[in-house]
């Protein structure tokens, strides 16, 4: 008779696949993990605390480091929360074209995740591929905002600057070329036997399971919760644009990757819309307490540079209360509270990392599952440790 | 309070099931936050998920108002996926030896969540199955996001630059 004994393996912190600094402490019974031991916090960088520290406007810069896959989400989950906490009400055009961008982040997240999911599971060939389309969203980033990843191109109030000449061509770009790269990805893998073999039945998660544990986005689209808060709990206009919410059936790492996929065809399908509905107009709220004054006065008339300097030295005040706003981001749902007690500074910022709460489930996903499968496990939960350390 | 809060079904509920331990409810730009005395803070959280369906637990975290009394508040931010709506539930916690009953026995993602808190804010979680630090280091002292633990960390010269 065979003796039971349990081997413990220690996976990352610098592990290629734990897509970070993620640690893993595996209990192993031959290859069947019995136990997972997260441990989380090496890239903690205090985030919440700093942001006590910062004005409103100045704390947004934090959120652009949170997923830095990103970026763009993260502010506008963070802009979003201060106006509800001033009761500021945005202009359209801002409202559609940061409804572009957080679709055009959520191709640009879910990019990464197929090509690294890929990847981990030996698919080297899709990895390139994506990478090489990231380039264009990545490009766009930095016409727009002058980075590649750390953004901070929204304001509280509306946008930092209208968007340059020939955006509209390159949005058009992306939606016409696009569907074709999704059906190279689906051709790849989609029917592909090792694909197949390595997600089906991978990582199974029931519903109920997933609502307990608390997982949102895609990762609970793929166990057949039908909810998005884009859909449910419209915010920046999604209520205007109709688009499919794909969900799963048999809860397992396939189910979520075309859950994924769908979900990219329709972030093209929103772009359309958004794009056709892009009309003239301001870009910034009509509110000089809180938003900067345009660069043209700042630089030509003293009122304009006093105006400036007030914002930017001292900040808005915003009024007491607490306000929770999430945002349906590309891994999950992305919720900030505030507290303010009144000043120029949150007096508290939680923020609630979509990775975090995920993460949370894969001792639950892993458990009974061979060491080899962790991987897709990890592939599948799309998880970012900037968010989950912040 | 206002027409919002007042009617709110599951204020209304709440009042009816527990009427000594609702201990507040308050309405701001059309989000209800409901206070409750933290001895019943499980009973109401399972009341709140089996009857009200109120099944996701988005949010566990606490507010630090120094000098105030009680010191600490604990929030926890609900969701009802059938619903579609949010329900915040806030218990305070004082500051000799800071604890409350544990909700995980409620829902599962309140595991990591309340084990965040613990870390940041030394909120002791009564019952909670595996109780440890997660994002600072085992052997850390102090709890960061408390009022008064500096921003540049323990043992520092404080920052002496503009900080806005």
């Amino acid at each position: 008779m065979a003796n039971k004994e349990i081997m413990t393996v220690n996976m990352g912190p610098q592990h290629p696949s734990t897509h970070g600094v993620l640690r893993l402490v595996i209990e192993l019974d031959g290859e069947v993990i019995e136990k997972i031991t997260p441990h989380i916090g090496y890239l903690h960088r205090g985030v919440e605390k700093l942001s006590e520290h910062r004005t409103y406007h100045q704390a947004m810069t934090l959120t652009d480091r949170l997923d830095y896959l990103a970026p763009m989400s993260n502010n506008l989950g963070y802009v979003l929360a201060v106006e509800k906490l001033l009761g500021l009400e945005v202009p359209e055009r801002a409202q559609t074209i940061r409804v572009i961008m957080a679709e055009l982040t959520r191709l640009k997240s879910h990019l990464v995740w197929l090509a690294c999911h890929a990847l981990d599971i030996g698919a080297m060939t899709v990895f390139l591929y994506c990478f090489r389309e990231r380039e264009q969203i990545m490009s766009m980033y930095e016409k727009l905002s002058g980075a590649r990843m750390t953004s901070s191109y929204f304001r509280v109030g509306g946008l930092s600057q209208d968007v340059y000449d020939g955006f509209e061509a390159d949005v058009r770009r992306i939606i016409d070329e696009f569907p074709g790269y999704f059906d190279v990805y689906e051709g790849l893998l989609t029917k592909n036997t090792i694909w197949l073999q390595r997600t089906i039945g991978n990582g199974v998660i029931s519903a109920e399971d997933a609502i307990d544990y608390g997982i949102t986005g895609p990762a609970l689209r793929g166990s057949g919760v039908d909810w998005d808060l884009r859909r449910d709990n419209p915010y920046s206009g999604y209520d205007k644009y109709s688009f499919k919410v794909p969900v799963g059936e048999k809860c397992d790492t396939f189910d979520r990757y075309k859950v994924r996929l769908v979900e990219m065809r329709e972030a093209i399908n929103i772009l359309r819309q958004a794009l056709d509905s892009l009309k003239p107009g301001p870009i910034l709220a009509d509110c000089p307490k809180v938003c900067y004054p345009p660069k043209e006065r700042v630089y030509n008339t003293i009122e304009g540079l006093i105006h400036h300097f007030k914002i930017a030295s001292e900040g808005f005040p915003a009024p007491e209360g607490e306000v929770y706003q999430s945002v349906e981001a590309p891994k999950g749902e992305l919720g900030y509270y505030l507290v303010s007690d009144g000043g120029t500074k949150p007096y508290r910022m939680r923020i609630r990392p979509p990775s975090f709460v995920n993460l949370g489930a894969i001792e639950k996903m892993g458990k009974g599952s061979m060491i080899a499968d962790l991987v897709a496990i990890i592939g599948t939960l799309d998880i970012v440790l900037g968010e989950i350390d912040r | 309070m206002s027409a919002i809060a007042e009617n709110n079904r599951a204020v209304i509920r709440l009042k009816e099931k527990f009427p000594s331990a609702v201990l507040d409810v308050k309405e701001f730009r059309d989000e209800v936050t409901v206070t409750v005395s933290k001895e019943n803070v499980v009973e109401i959280c399972q009341f709140l998920k089996t009857e009200l369906r109120y099944n996701l637990l988005t949010d566990v975290t606490a507010v630090d108002y120094m000098g105030k009394d009680p010191r600490f508040m604990v929030v926890y931010n609900l969701y009802s996926i059938p619903n579609k709506d949010r329900l915040r539930v806030k218990a305070a916690v004082g500051e000799d030896g800071p604890r409350i009953d544990s909700v995980v026995g409620v829902w599962n993602s309140a595991n990591w969540l309340e084990r965040e808190t613990f870390d940041l804010f030394g909120i002791t979680f009564v019952g909670h199955p595996d109780l440890r630090r997660i994002l600072m280091t085992d052997d850390w002292e102090g709890h960061p996001l408390r009022k008064d633990y500096p921003l540049q960390g323990p043992g520092r010269e404080p920052y002496k630059g503009r900080l806005s």
